[in-house]
């Protein structure tokens, strides 16, 4: 709580923004309070769960572990960034199509896991996809409807690709 | 799955669609609302001050510390309560739960004091300043002890005055047991005395918890005229009963909103945070939020831990023909839903067979640990493993193959179910025999060699649902033809609004997808029993299908009045225009279903014990390396009896969910504890299954079947998949190694142990 806030300047889904933030703030504190940004949310507190998960520099990072003020100079994207434009992103048409959520609450921080999977590995295979988001957690364990998602989304962005 | 879906999207055919979720884009966005994410202008955030004793009286409560913190609002204790709420107990079957500790504590965690800032850092920091002293009172931890009444955790029995059968419970002293249920049919102790054997067997199930992914939160903007609740609540209906009366309050005013919920299985239902929100926004005079961590949901609410003995005699022939079963349940400090949970669950104690005489006692006791309630089977998956453990044990004891045992004291169409009642729609035998062909059961079986050895198992469960329970819905057709549906159901993930919607897509001949549904608003929405038990597809269906079709009936009305031919089809828009001269006017249905039933009597029974049957099971084949104890899941099949589904698709990630849900319960998941005190409350400590624990191989099906007083032949689904996984996994084990366990979970120290042990080389203690 104490400590004087610091402004950090960063990219935010593609638009330059500042932030005032205090060093105690975590990344989904400020991007709840001060960018109205709910995708990413707190849920185990301890990086567990991948609930907070937001994309730094391309990299997934656990939003709960990581301090705002560390942002400052980063290229910051979140889940709202990947359906800006009103067209849902082919990883998140996949999930609708394979129903690979219940409640949703987790459901951002496997999108954005998988876009990251996809971007370093675009064909992963069964196991591959497993162990990439293993620090991920469902608890209505939508897992085979995930991976079934994943598999989709692979599959259509390489139809794209060559197509 | 075996069911045929009908083509996507053609209108009138909108029951069997494996339709997407209606809120899909929302969530796959990260758009959709839930409570844990809201805020209201001038609100504060409320961080809780809790027990550290698991029973004791309260000397003293310093909260200067707290008040000096910069930035902190107040700091309330439950003498502020009671200023302003002088009852300040609540329950759904006891009013036994204090909003804020009164005079005693009675488990690890409970909420003592209460902080409020708008900071909420500001609001956790100072709550850790506050400093209580208690006296510590002895304390009663394991449900078997409680039931001997040496150490009580209240000292009178407050019951709600609901539910009929527990009122004879008021003001009862000297006891724990919130309630006994007991079931007498035939003679027991006459057949036990006649049977060719006897087999008696006592199992164990550990504490575990829901822990939905977002944790325990409740917002109350309380004002003079009214208080309204955003809440993460199972039933907004109970909240608002509820509340209103701790505030001696006509229900209409007081609102409860319930925007999508990041998980429930059970335990967001009754009253969680509500109570203690509503009494800081009194106190405080602003809107009070209090949204949990992970951590706090360790002490909120659990699954019932229990102790379950059983016993069954057996004729020359391998027939069952007597079983007792008594059954502890650990209800924790505070009855929630318990005595509910020990009746209803007591019901079908003895399982799906015909055995002609029963004993069933199943008690509820309050021990001095956090409380427990409902979580995904309402006390069936307890049941289960004892009786489906107990039934493949006796089948091994007489050389009986396990699926020939059961067949021949399965429980069929026709026959009186251990209440009495008769079983109607109930496919015991036609999910039995699916789940053994998937298995191959009749094949050889590759048994593995060395240190991996392969075993299978499994396992089938009877479940009578929660009666007698009511549903209101209301549909609304607009001026140009849209249509709303107004319903109390809470979509936690399990898909109703989808399902409701589909409903009422085929009565009124539109597109689901058209279907608007109304979050939940207790200002809006009519009257709901809750979300909970499987109920709402069977109870909430019928309602929304009545609603509908009154609906249907006036539109058809409004074409004879307008003079429009018999059968016509002038579009609903055109009727409206025609007969309000603009886009004008409303035709609202309503629909209300509450199904028969009869109370059971003295004896435990009854006619008409519920409205369904629930029915369903597990099969597995398993690998168990000798050196570790290491259980492997190869392959986990679900079979369940859901009538004619009404969304196929989802009935199916229903099951899956609800069988891996439980596969944690059944190989992992355990609160530790320790003196009361909790030692594993966080992630990190407690593992929930994650995408590794998934067996390779997993199929889940329903039978061909039809619940003929079901909407549209179907019936519920939540539950379903979780009743046999542990058995099937236990009976398995034995299967492979020919150990058996009958304490839950099934962790490979827990199989070592017993291979040692087989081999005569036990281990020591932990």
């Amino acid at each position: 709580m104490s400590g004087a806030a610091k402004t950090i300047n960063l990219t935010l889904n593609g638009r330059s923004v500042s932030a005032e933030v205090k060093p105690h703030h975590n990344v989904v504190e400020m991007l709840q309070t001060q960018f109205g940004l709910f995708g990413a949310r707190e849920s185990c507190g301890q990086g567990l769960c991948g609930c907070c998960t937001v994309l730094v520099d391309g990299q997934p990072v656990s939003g709960c572990l990581s301090l705002a003020v560390f942002l400052d100079g980063s290229d910051v994207v979140t889940i709202e960034h990947l359906s800006e434009r009103g067209q849902l992103d082919p990883v998140q048409r996949a999930f609708v199509e394979c129903g690979a959520f219940q409640c949703g609450y987790c459901t951002p921080g496997f999108v954005l896991m998988t876009k990251a999977l996809l971007r370093q590995n675009p064909d992963p295979d069964d196991e591959q996809i497993r162990d990439y988001l293993a620090g991920n957690l469902c608890r209505c364990a939508a897992y085979p409807e995930i991976v079934n998602a994943v598999r989709m989304a692979a599959r259509e962005a390489k139809a794209g690709s060559t197509g | 799955m075996t069911t045929t879906t009908a083509p996507d999207g053609r209108v009138g055919h909108q029951v069997g669609r494996s339709l997407h979720r209606l809120e899909a884009r929302e969530k796959v966005s990260g758009r959709a609302e839930y409570t844990h994410l809201m805020a209201l202008p001038g609100m504060l955030h409320a961080k809780i001050f809790r027990s550290t004793v698991a029973h004791g009286h309260i000397k003293s409560i310093d909260v200067s510390g707290a008040r000096e913190v910069p930035g902190v609002y107040a700091v309330y204790t439950s003498e502020d309560v009671l200023k302003v709420i002088p009852d300040p107990y609540y329950g759904p079957a006891f009013h036994d739960q204090p909003i804020l500790a009164v005079g005693k504590v009675h488990y690890v965690g409970e909420p003592v004091a209460v902080v409020l800032a708008a900071d909420p850092h500001v609001a956790e920091y100072a709550a850790a300043q506050i400093v209580a002293e208690y006296e510590e009172l002895p304390a009663v931890f394991d449900e078997v002890e409680a039931a001997q009444n040496t150490t009580l955790v209240h000292e009178e029995l407050r019951p709600a005055g609901t539910f009929a059968d527990l009122k004879h419970l008021k003001g009862r002293r000297g006891t724990n047991i919130a309630l006994d249920f007991r079931l007498r049919r035939g003679d027991v102790d006459k057949a036990f005395a006649s049977a060719a054997q006897v087999f008696e067997h006592t199992f164990r199930t550990q504490k575990v918890l829901h822990l939905a992914l977002e944790p325990y939160a409740s917002i109350a903007d309380f004002r003079d005229d009214g208080v309204t609740i955003y809440s993460a609540a199972q039933g907004p209906s109970f909240v608002r009963t509820e509340i209103a009366r701790l505030l001696g309050w006509p229900e209409n005013r007081v609102r409860i909103k319930v925007p999508y919920l990041g998980g429930g299985y059970g335990g967001k239902l009754y009253i969680k945070m509500e109570a203690l929100a509503t009494a800081m926004s009194m106190l405080a005079r602003r809107p009070v939020k209090i949204a949990l961590t992970m951590e706090e949901q360790f002490y909120t609410i659990t699954k019932h831990p229990a102790t379950l003995c059983i016993k069954s005699g057996i004729d020359k022939e391998g027939r069952i023909t007597a079983r007792k079963c008594e059954v502890w349940w650990n209800g924790g400090a505070y009855a929630d839903i318990g005595p509910r949970v020990t009746q209803k669950s007591g019901f079908t104690a003895s399982g799906p067979y015909d055995i002609d005489n029963v004993a069933i006692d199943s008690y509820a006791l309050y021990t001095n640990l956090t409380p427990a309630g409902a979580l995904r089977g309402f006390g069936i998956p307890q049941l289960v493993w004892a009786y489906e453990s107990h039934t493949d044990m006796i089948a091994r004891a007489l050389k009986r193959d396990p699926l020939e045992f059961r067949k021949q004291n399965l429980l069929r169409e026709g026959r009186p179910q251990a209440t009495g009642t008769i079983l109607k729609d109930a496919a015991i035998e036609k999910v039995l025999d699916r789940i053994a062909d998937r298995l191959n059961w009749k094949q050889p079986f590759d048994r593995g060699t060395g240190t991996v050895r392969r075993g299978r198992g499994l396992a089938i469960a009877l479940k009578a649902v929660i009666s007698p329970t009511t549903s209101v819905a209301i549909v609304n057709i607009s001026g140009d033809g849209s249509t709303t549906l107004y319903c109390g159901t809470v979509d936690m993930g399990q898909g109703s609004d989808t399902a409701m919607a589909q409903i009422v897509g085929e009565v009124l001949d539109m597109p689901a997808e058209s279907v608007r549904i109304v979050p939940r608003d207790t200002d809006v929405t009519p009257y709901d029993m809750g979300t909970l038990g499987s109920r709402s597809l069977f109870h909430m269906g019928h309602a929304v299908r009545l609603a509908a079709e009154e609906a249907r009936a006036k539109v058809t009305a409004l074409r004879r009045e307008l003079g429009e031919p018999e059968g016509g089809n002038a579009p609903l828009a055109e009727l409206f225009l025609k007969k309000y001269g603009m886009q004008a006017g409303n035709i609202v249905g309503t629909g209300t279903y509450k199904p028969d039933y009869i109370p059971p009597d003295a004896s435990g029974l009854t006619t008409n014990a519920t409205p369904f049957w629930m029915v369903a099971g597990s099969g597995v084949e398993i690998e168990v390396d000798t050196e570790t104890g290491h259980v492997r899941i190869t392959r986990l099949i679900n079979v369940a009896d859901v009538g004619k589904p009404i969304n196929p698709k989802i009935v199916e990630t229903q099951l899956s969910g609800a069988a891996l849900m439980q596969l944690g319960f059944s190989m992992f998941e355990k609160m530790q504890i320790d003196g009361g005190q909790i030692t594993n409350a966080s992630l990190a400590d407690y593992k929930i299954p994650g995408m590794h624990d998934v067996p390779l191989v997993m199929e889940n099906e329903t039978v061909d079947t039809v619940q003929q007083n079901g909407p549209f032949g179907a019936k519920g689904v939540g539950e379903l998949a979780t009743f046999g996984v542990s058995p099937a996994i236990a009976n398995a084990i034995d299967d492979a190694v020919g150990v058996r366990l009958t304490e839950l979970p099934l962790t490979p120290e827990a199989v070592f142990r017993a291979l040692r042990a087989n081999a005569n080389q036990p281990l020591g203690c932990e």
